[in-house]
């Protein structure tokens, strides 16, 4: 186990070393995934672990796939979705083109959840979905599209409970074991790295989801996050984060009005 | 982070618990008076749909005030915390409350392991852990940890619970400081303020 100062010894080194900064990262959750990745691999001495942290990038980069926790669902809250689906994406749907930014998409199960949801409300045809997150592996598996096939048992009932009314099967191909996504879907996907810790603004947009990704960050990287999602949301758009997040800390109230009780803003001025 | 000055009042109590454990929660909770020094978090093993139906019931049987958690919420003595579904509960040294959706342990999220071991390293001997009944080995290496940072641990008495593997497990593999029945669980509490 390391100690507390050895994990800020551990983020001073990445940050001059590797350029990232995990100075603003929650550190309760942090120093447990720091502890996780140590253990694994069977350290026994901290220096031991910096040094290979320093000196070999290959393994720099195992350790922050591994620190950053990439756990996802497909229509995880199912009843977040039935709100898409049936209050925000009809709002949207009178644009001549919409476009969608998922921020910490990890391996893409949130993103195909709402290429489904576009779909069947006859809007993916104008959309365009812009998937981010620091974490390449993960992208490489979100860009695939290919999910565990045990899982679609669960995922279909979190779909039907979202209500979904086809058969959830007609979206993927079963083959040994792993479901893979139609190309319909991933057509209108694009996929890259983009960190909300140092990255800007890149384009706007109409709906932007960041779901479970600032429970990671301190209260002031979340104010960066959120005015980063501010600054790329166009006038009425709609910011959507996770069942337990919010922006109320962040951003001035005004600016923003709640849709109903759901972790969804929607951005007024 | 900044470090705020440590509260040496703030004391911690952390019930977790699985099967069979709502109950003997429901004839604990009731029973206090509003908290006052301490904080009470509960940890229960629960379906991962974000429904409210535990902290809607708890609200309706206790005196104290019932704070939702939502992430980096402030932690304060003289409020009940229930941890939400399909979150980790952890705890950070600014006495706030973070999230995390990492992998479950031991089949659960919320693991009581993981907020015992997060607690232990912030309120250290200001914390007690309390484990009650349950099916499932959980809780086991949280109360170790607890007990390593000079915490309280407190396992309920297996023969009042009614799944006994849960306790049984913890005191098979731990020390604690005391084996309690219900009643007396309560009695403990209550001698927190006092
Ligand atoms: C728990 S997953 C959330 C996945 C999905 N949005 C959901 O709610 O199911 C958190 C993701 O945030 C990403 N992440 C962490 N720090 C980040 C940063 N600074 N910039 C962008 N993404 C980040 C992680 O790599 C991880 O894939």
């Amino acid at each position: 186990m390391i100690e507390d100062i050895e994990l800020e010894t551990l983020i001073n080194e990445v940050y001059e070393y590797y350029g990232f900064d995990f100075g603003s990262y929650s550190r309760a959750s942090l120093k447990r995934r720091v502890n996780r990745i140590y253990q694994l691999d069977g350290f026994t001495y901290f220096e031991e672990f910096l040094s290979k942290v320093r000196s070999d990038s290959e393994y720099y980069k195992r350790m922050v796939d591994e620190i950053t926790v990439n756990v996802t669902e497909m229509f995880r809250d199912p009843s977040f979705y039935t709100v898409i689906r049936n209050q925000i994406l009809p709002l949207l749907g009178t644009k001549p083109f919409i476009r969608l930014w998922h921020a910490g998409c990890s391996t893409g199960e949130e993103v195909y959840s709402v290429a489904i949801l576009l779909k069947e409300a006859g809007l993916l045809h104008k959309s365009l979905i812009y998937a981010t997150d620091i974490n390449t592996t993960v992208l490489e598996t979100a860009k695939k599209g290919i999910f565990p096939l045990r899982m679609m048992k669960e995922y279909s009932e979190n779909y039907r409970d979202s209500g979904g009314k086809e058969d959830f099967s007609n979206y993927y191909t079963a083959n040994y074991g792993i479901a893979k996504f139609n190309e319909e879907l991933s057509k209108k996907m694009v996929f890259s790295q983009h960190n909300l810790v140092s990255d800007t603004s890149f384009n706007e947009f109409d709906l932007i989801f960041c779901r479970n990704v600032l429970i990671y960050f301190d209260n002031d990287l979340q104010k960066r996050a959120i005015n980063l999602f501010d600054e790329s949301l166009s006038v009425l758009g709609f910011l959507a984060l996770g069942t337990k997040e919010t922006i109320k800390y962040s951003i001035s109230q005004s600016k923003y009005k709640q849709v109903e009780k759901e972790k969804i803003w929607r951005k007024i001025k | 982070m900044e470090e705020n000055q440590i509260n040496q009042d703030f004391k911690v109590v952390i019930i977790g618990g699985s099967a069979g454990s709502l109950n003997v929660l429901m004839q604990i909770l009731p029973q206090l008076p509003v908290i006052k020094t301490f904080a009470v978090v509960i940890v229960l093993h629960r379906k991962s749909t974000d429904d409210q139906t535990l902290e809607e019931l708890i609200k309706l049987k206790v005196r104290s005030n019932v704070k939702p958690i939502e992430d980096k919420v402030p932690f304060l003595p003289g409020f009940i915390y229930i941890a939400p579904s399909n979150y980790h509960l952890l705890f950070e040294k600014n006495d706030v409350l973070s999230l995390d959706t990492s992998e479950k342990i031991n089949y659960s999220r919320p693991s009581i392991d993981v907020s015992f071991e997060s607690a232990a390293e912030v309120y250290k001997n200001r914390l007690t852990g309390i484990l009650l009944s349950g099916s499932n080995a959980d809780g086991t290496e949280g109360l170790k940890s607890v007990k390593n940072e000079g915490g309280t641990i407190i396992i309920q008495d297996p023969d009042s619970a009614e799944m006994p593997f849960m306790p049984n497990h913890a005191i098979q593999n731990t020390t604690p400081d005391y084996v309690l029945n219900i009643q007396q669980i309560l009695q403990f509490i209550l001698s927190i303020d006092n």
